[in-house]
């Protein structure tokens, strides 16, 4: 029986076949799913913010696009996983709210967005292709990685479910 | 700057109080709505790391409503009202004159008056501190969403999280006769306006 292993916010997790990452409730954040399919390898990061370097108390690595999927990276090739094989899918960078007279300064509204950008330019920097997303949108998302084949389960209340 | 894991027991009891008269104010705002006499148990002020945070209402896939504003002035920040569907549909019915059903669908005037609910709720909330502060604060229009419990929750997890790995947030339950309605208020101040807040009620110098 496959085991599901889930990862919380500001988490991250790998799995070797033939088990499932899951993270639950994304929703500004973003869920980034990486895959090698020739080892049937998988890693699963939850981020809550673009970048360690604009925040001081950076020490929970997890929480950040850039530190998350280097150690995300640096797991999966120490169980290994090989970087030419690896390929990525995103989910997540919702707005949950969408304010109509904000005092305009509310930067955290579009924080998904911002996540999704960061996520996508140190996939970039690192030259993992991201082959698959569902982002954006103003729902929540509850994602489920696959080790078998690398697909990618989308959940969400009322947009119905996909894999990606 | 104040650091949510470096806060001493006198300054959470301060938040506590804050959260106490925000939701007392609340209480009384809900208690006229309805026509009802509304109770609520003392607050409970819960701090809380981020992982463990969508998993606050009872399971991160939940769905929940959420009412979120944000606010200027002297203090910046914003404040996030919280409740689970059945307390949503306990709170509907009470204010339609209802009897409690809470499998009947909601319809776009439900989804209404809840939003103006959450708006009375937040902003009676937003006042009392505002009052007891003697601090001028602006909130803008609030929204609503209903969606997966941890999406929703990720707003103030994420607002927490650009300095802290904690999540601080109050929990209120009013008592309607037979019935536990159970509200979380998230009041997330932004970092220097915790100490303006604080400053402002003489807690720190």
């Amino acid at each position: 029986m496959p085991q599901l292993i889930k990862v919380g916010m500001a988490d991250l997790n790998i799995a070797l076949y033939p088990n499932i990452l899951t993270t639950i409730g994304l929703g500004s954040c973003v869920g980034i799913a990486l895959y090698d399919k020739i080892n049937k390898i998988g890693g699963l990061a939850h981020i809550m913010l673009p970048s360690s370097k604009d925040i001081k108390n950076n020490s929970n690595k997890a929480k950040f696009a850039d530190t998350a999927i280097e150690i995300l990276l640096t797991m999966m090739l120490e169980n290994k996983a090989d970087k030419k094989n690896i390929v990525c899918k995103l989910a997540g960078g919702a707005q949950m709210f969408a304010l109509k007279n904000s005092s305009g300064n509310n930067d955290i509204l579009n924080i998904g967005i911002r996540n999704v950008a960061a996520v996508k330019k140190v996939l970039e920097e690192l030259k993992i292709p991201v082959i698959a997303e569902d982002t954006g949108g103003n729902f929540g998302r509850t994602i489920e990685l696959y080790t078998e084949d690398g697909g990618l389960m989308v959940k969400t209340i009322g947009h119905g479910t996909k894999i990606i | 700057m104040v650091d949510i894991d470096g806060l001493n027991s006198f300054e959470i009891d301060v938040l506590r109080e804050i959260g106490n008269i925000g939701a007392g104010n609340a209480a009384t705002a809900l208690a006229k709505m309805l026509s009802k006499k509304v109770n609520m148990h003392v607050p409970e002020v819960r701090i809380m790391d981020l992982k463990n945070v969508p998993d606050v209402l009872g399971g991160a896939e939940q769905p929940v409503m959420g009412v979120y504003l944000d606010f200027e002035g002297d203090v910046e920040g914003s404040v996030l009202l919280v409740m689970d569907e059945t307390s949503a549909h306990i709170l509907i019915d009470m204010m339609m004159g209802r009897p409690v059903d809470t499998n009947r669908p909601l319809n776009d005037i439900d989804l209404s008056a809840v939003q103006e609910l959450g708006n009375i709720l937040t902003s009676s909330y937003l006042g009392a501190l505002a009052t007891l502060a003697k601090l001028n604060v602006r909130p803008s229009i609030p929204c609503l969403a209903i969606d997966m419990a941890g999406a929703i929750l990720s707003v103030p997890a994420v607002e927490f999280g650009m300095t802290s790995d904690k999540v601080l947030f109050i929990e209120t339950e009013f008592i309607e006769g037979a019935d536990n309605v159970r509200v979380y208020f998230f009041l997330v101040p932004d970092v220097d306006s915790y100490d303006t807040i604080l400053k402002a009620l003489g807690v720190i110098q």
